[in-house]
């Protein structure tokens, strides 16, 4: 029998994953596993364009022409529910099992969901298609909107529902939205930009749970507010989908660390022949002394071919990517790139604040680790290539 | 042909926008000129305030590569390629002829 490679997850992940197999002259099957019946689609738009009605299925789906040569054999609609413990067969929910020399996992991650919340109409949590085509369903009826988290997912559900036309407020625990990602100082400058365009940011507040019977009535915060609304937008992270592996000895990382599969910096799990990519994998990272788990479409688009080299046997050196994500918010395009600590500098190096348009470098020890731009693309895109010293190649 | 700029007004590495009915973007590599479509054809990110890399644009939003020769896009996410405008440089200016591949170009 030929050797054949399974994919366990298809999305950007798993889909860049096969894409770099053939690329790295692999000629055995590819079983490409999704649980999702869509074929991979593009999650950023769904709380931008593909949320407002501005993108359609079509704009957002992942695969190309090209793909039609990669030869990949499909099984959408089939979650996997167990790897055996030598990782040598894929177990699917359907009874049946995949054989297979080498396993690429790729099961990103799930929405975390409000306790309390299940079975009440009008609660939406956004990570899926189907969820993202529910949640347009019942913003195009106007009205009443609470989002229940101040990340960048509820941010631009925010963002993308006042232009819908809808009356929106945003919940946020912590004194300061977006403050790990960009620390307090730019977090709070980010934030404003709610402010700016009509929707009311409630910080440093708890949900003490939902009202109504049947269908979300109002929000009850902790300090006794009482949010009447309509629809309800909880945008509070997102958790690994590993559950599935956890009798396949494949180690997963603790609590603190979202349960993500354990990854050398090159892809590798404790199981030989076994790799995890994408929002999934905690990946050793050598400049933050432990494993991170990189929830960033970049990650999952570009770490796939490391991880696949490794599965092939090549043993190159792990490159050291920066890492890069962005996110589109009340017509405003936030970039962020590097790796921010606590204590580090955050220095307006141009443009200004107040006019949301800056680029802005955070700092340890006089140089630069990570810089963030608001509507400032250009400038973005060098200072990000400096942290990653660019290797010209000749025409 | 619309005028874009003197050539010593686009050094080596440097990238123009010129607007017209759809914006072009003009670039200098190493002392040739190319120009292509400006606008991603992902979303709506400018070419010109990409990254200039060899004969190739990396987009400023999601690292699509253009080939600034033949427009082809090499990576994801991106799926149709840019079109490709004929650069012609005279007497110390640079023009595009707007609609008229380049020479070369598929
Ligand atoms: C609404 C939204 C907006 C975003 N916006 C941005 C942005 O602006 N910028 C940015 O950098 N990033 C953004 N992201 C993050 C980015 O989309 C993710 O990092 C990326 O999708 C990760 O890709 P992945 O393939 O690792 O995981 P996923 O995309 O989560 O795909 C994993 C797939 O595996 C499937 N699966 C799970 N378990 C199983 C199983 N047991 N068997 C089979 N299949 C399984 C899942 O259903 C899914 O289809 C956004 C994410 C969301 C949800
Ligand atoms: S806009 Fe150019 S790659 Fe997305």
């Amino acid at each position: 029998m030929s050797p054949t490679v399974a994919v366990v997850g298809a999305s950007l992940a798993g889909l860049s994953a096969a894409r770099a197999l053939r690329a790295q002259s692999y000629g055995g099957r590819i079983v490409v596993i999704g649980d999702e019946v869509h074929a991979p689609y593009d999650r950023p738009p769904l709380s931008k364009g593909f949320l407002a009605g501005t993108a359609s299925l079509d704009d957002i789906a992942l695969s190309a022409p090209d793909d039609e040569d990669l030869g990949l054999e499909w099984r959408l609609g089939t979650p996997a529910v167990g790897l055996d413990r030598l990782g040598r067969s894929v177990l699917l929910d359907d009874g049946s099992e995949v054989r297979a020399d080498g396993v690429v996992l790729a099961t990103g991650a799930r929405a975390r969901r409000l306790p309390g919340s299940e079975g009440l109409a009008g609660v939406h949590v956004l990570r899926s298609l189907d969820d993202a085509l529910a949640l347009r369903e019942d913003l195009a009826a106007g009205g009443r909107l609470v989002v229940i988290g101040a990340g960048f997912i509820g941010a631009e559900v925010a963002s993308t529902a006042r232009r819908l036309g809808l009356e929106v407020t945003v919940v946020e625990t912590q004194p300061v939205p977006l403050a790990g990602p960009l620390g307090a100082e730019m977090g709070a400058v980010c934030a404003e930009l709610h402010a700016d365009h009509g929707t009311r940011l409630l910080t440093g507040t708890g949900v003490a749970g939902l009202a109504g019977t049947g269908r979300v009535e109002a929000v009850e915060l902790t300090d006794g507010t009482r949010l009447p609304t309509d629809v309800v937008v909880v945008g509070i992270g997102a958790a690994p989908n590993t559950e599935w592996l956890a009798h396949s000895g494949v180690a997963l990382g603790n609590g603190a660390l979202g349960n993500g599969v354990l990854t050398d910096e090159r892809g590798a799990t404790n199981i030989p022949g076994v790799v995890a990519v994408g929002d999934c994998a905690a990946a050793w990272s050598a400049p933050a002394e432990r494993h991170v788990r990189t929830e960033h479409w970049t990650t999952a688009l570009e770490q796939p071919a490391t991880a696949v080299a490794t599965l092939l046997g090549a043993g190159e050196p792990a490159p050291t990517p920066v890492p890069y994500f962005w996110s589109d918010q009340y017509g405003a395009r936030i970039q962020f790139a590097g790796s921010r600590r606590e204590g580090d500098v955050a220095r307006v190096v141009e443009g200004s604040c107040a006019d949301r348009s800056f680029l802005v470098a955070y700092e340890r020890d006089g140089e630069p680790v990570a810089v963030l731009g608001m509507n400032q693309p250009r400038l973005f895109t060098r200072w990000r290539r400096q942290l990653r010293s660019p290797v010209p190649t000749p025409c | 042909m619309i005028p874009v700029c003197p050539t010593t007004a686009l050094p080596p590495g440097e990238a123009i926008r010129v607007e017209a009915d759809e914006p072009i973007a003009v670039f200098n590599v190493d002392g040739d000129f190319y120009a292509i479509d400006d606008t991603c054809t992902h979303q709506d990110a400018s070419l010109a305030d990409g990254w200039l890399d060899g004969c190739a644009v990396e987009c400023p939003l999601h690292a699509s590569c253009f080939d600034l020769r033949t427009g082809k896009v090499s990576g994801p996410p991106a799926k149709i390629p840019v079109r490709t405008h004929r650069v012609v440089v005279q007497d110390g200016m640079v023009y595009v002829q707007p609609g008229t591949p380049a020479d070369g170009a598929a």
